[in-house]
């Protein structure tokens, strides 16, 4: 921490010229560029590196080799099938609910506008337990769909992406929401006057602008489910070849000690979600240069 | 990400929806009354209906069943563990995401662009993924594994593991709060104090630091509620030892398994209805500060 304090005061004073001339820095020092990489190196980078290290110690085949186990590969189309499901309902569902909230005037509406972020203050092992109680085979509602309709919900996927949707719900309506204030009604307006339908102005003249932000609402719940424990574990069940999502699977590895099934898991989740965060990025800043 | 939960988020819901132009078209009322119904009813099924559950749930042996669960000597164990384990998590981030983003802002570097990424990172990372990393780290057999034990210091299966995990998975929340309210600032107050002969420590104080008063107390709201819940991480590296390393969250686990169904609901009603009444706080504190302004 010596050096790297040192380090940062040289190089903080350094950026600091070249930002502002000679004129001495605002702000001053809480802190260079170097003490806030050596903060992060040493919270995120580093675990970062021993975790890819681990896994591509056998390489990319050893890593393709592990994924290829059957159970391992059942857990990954597991994890992949329910988020995809869970985004084509969150993207439609949070875009009708986007839409309600601004254009419409009802009573409550303030209420589910402050509903709407609750799953993102709720801890997701509380998620599951709620869904649980629910919906579990031993409670009313639970046990009526089982006997009632054949249906089971906890202890089996359809469970999974009930607790995907909870969670992700505000990611798509947060994108929508603030697109479909700031857009012109005039546009719809016209659309109506030259006789065009309710669906034929949603579609034609309100949906194409956002489409841009309802795919990173979309990309962005997809992310968060790959990673998804907490609510998932609880109402999984965690059947192997059944119920038994990735992340789940990581954690029977780590039991087990199998160093190289865990990590090679875990590097694939991790490339998958990131690639979604990273699409994120660029659709944001293709928007900021005015894109749409 | 995350970021609906912001102030832009927030704010977002006023009169500018309704200013526009003209009512809609009448033959659309029944549209309307359908999709506000959709709405509500997905609202009520997939949110509601499970959030009073819970409440049923956890009252299924009266007022005094919650009571007696939560007075339990390993529950309150496990929320003085989670309480200390938050506070560590909130008051290093309160430094430490400060500086990041303030350096992210401020400063020009070489990497940037790379380093601007990776904060989003524990948005990618599965939880259990976060734990395992830890072990693969400090574990017996980790990378970090003969210094640690050549000089006795436990990280993996302890509090100090957990914490680490925490603070990996809460990572983002500061920064990302903080960083559009830096950029909306400016730098202008910033120089003029400076010019006015301010050091760099006065400016930051008395200039910078008011200025980022609401985005730090949400930013760290969003941190406390976060590590409050957090779960995977912290059951790979600690491994939920009863009375030891068992957080409120890990007590819950444990619970549901030895079918302790009103301890788990109680505990799960008290931690969730917790981090709620934080967020909401917040949340009309600030709304109440606006309006006094």
């Amino acid at each position: 921490m010596t050096v790297s304090s040192l380090d940062k005061r040289r190089s903080g004073v350094r950026a600091h010229r070249r930002q502002y001339g000679g004129v001495r820095p605002p702000g001053g020092n809480p802190g260079g560029p170097a003490a806030a990489l050596s903060y992060l190196t040493i919270l995120l980078i580093i675990p970062l590196l021993v975790i890819l290290h681990d896994g591509l110690s056998e390489g990319l085949i050893g890593l393709f080799e592990q994924i290829s186990r059957p159970i391992a590969w059942s857990a990954l189309k597991l994890t992949l099938w329910t988020s995809a499901v869970m985004v084509v309902i969150n993207t439609i569902m949070g875009t009708l609910t986007a839409y309600v909230l601004v254009r419409y005037e009802f009573p409550g509406r303030s209420w589910v506008n402050a509903i709407v972020d609750l799953p993102l203050a709720i801890p997701t092992l509380v998620t599951g337990v709620m869904l649980v109680v629910l919906y579990g085979p031993q409670q009313a509602l639970g046990a009526w769909f089982k006997d009632t309709l054949g249906w089971r919900i906890i202890f089996a996927p359809p469970g999974i992406v009930l607790a995907l949707l909870f969670i992700t719900f505000p990611f798509v309506v947060r994108a929508v929401q603030p697109v479909l204030l700031d857009l012109d009604r005039a546009q719809e307006d016209a659309a109506a006057t030259l006789g065009a339908t309710s669906w034929t102005i949603f579609r034609r003249v309100t949906l194409p602008p956002l489409i841009l932000p309802l795919t990173s609402g979309a990309l962005l719940s997809f992310a968060s489910a790959i990673g998804e424990f907490g609510a998932i574990v609880i109402v999984a069940g965690n059947i192997p070849f059944y119920s038994q999502t990735a992340a789940v699977y990581v954690l029977g590895e780590v039991e087990s000690e199998n160093r190289l099934g865990a990590s090679a898991m875990s590097i694939v989740m991790m490339g998958i979600a990131f690639s979604a965060i990273a699409l994120v990025a660029l659709i944001q800043r293709y928007r900021r240069k005015g894109g749409a | 990400m995350k970021r609906g939960s912001g102030p832009a988020g927030r704010a977002s819901n006023g009169p500018a929806g309704r200013a526009s132009n003209g009512p809609a078209p009448q033959r659309s009322v029944w549209v309307r009354r359908l999709l506000i119904a959709i709405v509500m009813g997905y609202i009520a099924v997939l949110i509601l209906a499970p959030l009073a559950g819970l409440v049923v749930g956890a009252f299924a042996d009266g007022i005094s069943g919650i009571f007696r669960a939560l007075t339990q000597p390993d529950v309150l164990a496990a929320f003085r563990l989670t309480l200390f384990i938050s506070l560590i998590t909130v008051v290093v981030h309160g430094v430490g995401g400060t500086m990041v983003a303030w350096v992210m802002v401020r400063q020009q570097f070489r990497g940037k662009a790379i380093i601007n990424g990776l904060i989003d990172m524990p948005f990618a990372v599965s939880p259990v993924v976060v734990g395992y990393m830890l072990l693969l780290l400090f574990g017996r057999n980790g990378v970090l594994g003969p210094v640690l034990n050549a000089r006795n210091i436990k990280v993996v299966f302890a509090v100090p593991g957990m914490i680490l995990a925490t603070l990996f998975v809460t990572l983002p929340f500061m920064i990302r709060e903080l960083i559009p309210v830096l950029e909306a600032f400016g730098i202008q107050q910033e120089q003029a104090a400076a010019t006015l002969g301010a050091s760099g420590w006065q400016t930051f104080r008395r200039v910078t630091l008011p200025a980022l008063r609401w985005g730090m107390i949400y930013g760290l709201t969003l941190t406390l509620a976060r590590a409050l819940g957090e779960f995977g991480a912290v059951l790979v590296v600690g491994g939920g030892v009863k009375g030891r390393t068992e957080t409120a969250t890990l007590y819950i686990f444990r619970a549901l398994d030895e079918r302790q169904y009103v301890g788990a609901f109680s505990v799960a009603l008290v931690l969730g209805m917790f981090s709620l009444l934080l967020v909401v706080g917040a949340d009309l504190w600030r709304q109440r500060e606006e309006k006094k302004a």
